[in-house]
């Protein structure tokens, strides 16, 4: 990216997951960089990793999940190996998230406006004013678009819709400015017109405040609509990176043309659409080559020994053999076969 | 897109209304499936949608307003016919993996319509058979349905209701909660069987990409009514709707990376226990006038067999042409629309 340091770094993350006395590998080798202020998004199908990724990035994988290799850098601090009090003071701080369904994230028996106070009294201690607290919350709820929120500060979450909990999940992660939001599948629960609300009010809160979003997402459509920069994760590993524009317009991994070919659109009536022959990989059986090898239009031999390496290509990056001038693959495809 | 053959629809639905106590699910439809058709019903959640597909299974109360299916008004069928009938009609569920008993085999779950319908062994299709019509290998057959993928359990979902041969099939979000690769395998395969099978479809969704992609004909729905019903290409591409329109761009194109222009309507869908009175849409239409507020619009033609239930669609259709609606109330800018349901109960329902 730029010269400067990026806001987070990750680099070669792997993640296993410690069951029945093997080890499976969820992540290997992801690596990718933020910026201050940009919308990341992360794509794949279920399975893929991303949300190993995301709980990696918090600090919360659950008991039996490592990270076993690699480094996790906000603003150049390390924090792979940080312990629970220093996490939790992160996670809030510097770095907050937002979850597919927000009635998770809330709890319902206790008001909205107690929820909003305690976040920051748990992070800012006492040297606040009660007011002063209400005051930053009620700004915030009245930002996301709350209608009325200093009236319905004392309401709980079971009298907002479905739309409006979301917003004031948004609302309680920004509380405290971080730098870096984390948003697993935000949109995911909405309806069609409340999910085009909320990507625009997330490109309004990346504006107002400046804070880097990971969004996370299935929805290739969704990503191409709020994100700068995408990664496309399959099998644990990160196989396409690259601004979103040129991702759509030339996608280089066949993974990440197979995903867009089988998008169904409304102005394809009557014609097929287009699928992926075959099932993600399973964790316990990790092959020598290519993870995609087996589903790839344009496997050769090669695909199946050689483990791709993460090239650089147009200042993107891709995990294919294809575009490794070293692995020993035949002929690139043009594109016209490719599409 | 079918031929009317000059008869009867297969399904005629005349100011069907459903309520759940105060709840107004279905509030007053008018819709004709013809014989052969793929049907899309659109609408988000809370629209009734779901709640009008199992309508017409009789599956949901009908409180008032009539069903016919193939010229019989169900109301006049008891108990025997209408269980006789329901062999003609089937559905696929929205959840395959709760519609399936977790602790019965693919082999049994799909012999089992059989048995509760006691039809002959010459009228059976082997499990085999049907696993082959949804493209799945016989091995599945040994299997319980939670040893199967997402798309896997929707096929033998789709399997069991094609078992009894029906002639109508009501597929509710059909790829809903499936990977993007998946739901394209779902789609290709519902549309082949349409063809092979002669089925007429109803297709439930909130993904107008998957209705554009499957159906000859658009109904969307809105607060239990009908706000616009017409041919896929009509609908899609000249919308009169003011909702269809909102609907359309906020599911924008894959690929259109960032350059599409979203009309973004206000606020959410307002509950259906109390809803506004006139144009169901008001609250939320940037064209509604004094007349939207107090009086309900019909269903109206704009073009052929398409209509819509809009006082000033006309207006609509001529702003959205050059778009200043759109330009006014869309948040490229990255401004909030202002928000006001303040005078309607908000949803709180459960997603």
């Amino acid at each position: 990216m730029t010269g400067s340091q990026p806001l987070l770094d990750v680099r070669q993350l792997e993640v296993a997951y410690h069951v029945r006395g093997r080890s499976l590998l969820a992540l290997r080798g992801v690596e990718f960089d933020i910026a201050a202020g940009e919308i990341f998004g992360v794509v794949g199908e279920s399975g893929c990793g991303k949300s190993t990724l995301s709980a990696a990035l918090i600090g919360l994988l659950p008991a039996n999940g490592e990270i076993t290799s690699g480094s996790i850098r906000l603003d150049g601090r390390e924090l792979r190996g940080l312990g629970r009090r220093e996490l939790r003071q992160l996670r809030g701080g510097q770095i907050a998230m937002v979850f597919q369904d927000p009635l998770t994230s809330l709890n319902p028996t206790i008001r909205i406006g107690t929820q909003l106070l305690d976040v920051q009294r748990a992070h800012l201690g006492g040297q606040r004013r009660r007011g002063d607290l209400r005051r930053r919350a009620v700004e915030m709820l009245t930002q996301v678009g709350i209608p009325d929120a200093s009236e319905r500060f004392g309401d709980y979450p079971h009298q907002f819709s479905g739309g409006m909990r979301q917003r004031i999940v948004i609302a309680m992660a920004l509380l405290l400015r971080p730098s870096l939001l984390i948003a697993d599948e935000p949109t995911s629960a909405l309806d069609a017109t409340l999910e085009a609300q909320m990507i625009e009010l997330f490109k309004q809160l990346r504006h107002d405040f400046g804070t880097a979003i990971v969004f996370i997402s299935h929805d290739l459509t969704v990503v191409s609509q709020v994100c700068d920069r995408m990664m496309v994760m399959y099998a644990g590993q990160a196989v396409e990176e690259g601004d979103v524009q040129s991702v759509f317009r030339e996608p280089l991994h066949p993974y990440t043309k197979a995903l867009l070919a089988a998008v169904p659109s409304r102005n394809q009536r009557g014609e097929r659409l287009a699928t992926i022959p075959g099932r993600v990989p399973s964790l316990s059986a990790p092959s020598d080559g290519c993870a995609f090898a087996d589903r790839c239009t344009f496997v050769q031999p090669v695909n199946r020994e050689r483990e791709p390496h993460y090239v650089a290509w147009n200042g993107r990056r891709v995990r294919c053999n294809i575009y490794d001038p070293t692995s020993g693959y035949q002929s690139p495809p043009r594109r016209e076969d490719v599409s | 897109m079918s031929t009317s053959d000059g008869g009867h629809p297969l399904v005629r639905l005349r100011n069907v209304h459903t309520r759940f106590g105060a709840v107004r699910a279905v509030d007053g439809v008018d819709l004709d499936i013809r014989r052969g058709e793929i049907l899309g019903l659109v609408g988000e959640s809370g629209s009734g949608k779901t709640t009008l597909g199992r309508t017409i299974l009789r599956l949901a109360p009908l409180t008032s307003g009539r069903i016919e299916y193939d010229g019989q008004d169900l109301s006049d069928l008891n108990r025997r016919q209408l269980r006789r009938l329901r062999r003609r009609l089937q559905i696929v569920f929205q959840d395959p993996h709760s519609s399936l008993s977790p602790r019965l085999k693919v082999s049994y779950l799909l012999k089992e319509p059989y048995t509760i319908n006691k039809v002959p062994d010459d009228e059976r299709y082997t499990a085999a058979e049907l696993l082959d019509m949804v493209e799945l290998s016989s091995e599945q057959a040994a299997k319980y349905p939670h040893e199967l993928s997402g798309g896997q359990a929707r096929r033998v979902g789709i399997a069991r209701a094609l078992a009894l041969r029906p002639e109508f099939l009501i597929a509710d979000e059909p790829t809903a909660g499936l990977d993007v690769s998946a739901a394209g395998a779902i789609l290709n395969l519902l549309n082949d069987l349409a063809g092979q099978l002669r089925l007429t479809y109803l297709i439930i969704t909130h993904n107008v990409n998957v209705v554009g992609y499957l159906a000859d004909r658009i109904a969307v729905m809105y607060l239990g009514r009908l706000a616009e019903v017409g041919p896929t290409a009509s609908v899609l591409d000249a919308p009169a709707h003011p909702y269809t329109q909102a609907l359309l761009s906020a599911v924008p194109q894959p690929g259109e990376a960032g350059t599409t222009r979203r009309l973004l309507i206000a606020g959410e869908i307002p509950s259906p226990k109390n809803p506004p009175p006139g144009c169901r849409f008001h609250t939320r239409c940037p064209y509604a006038e004094d007349r939207s507020r107090t009086e309900m619009p019909e269903l109206q033609p704009v073009a052929p067999g398409h209509t819509v239930a809009c006082h000033y669609w006309q207006k609509v259709r001529d702003a959205s042409a050059v778009s200043p609606a759109a330009e006014k109330t869309q948040g490229g800018g990255g401004c909030i629309p202002p928000i006001d349901h303040s005078s309607y109960e908000s949803p709180k329902e459960d997603r």
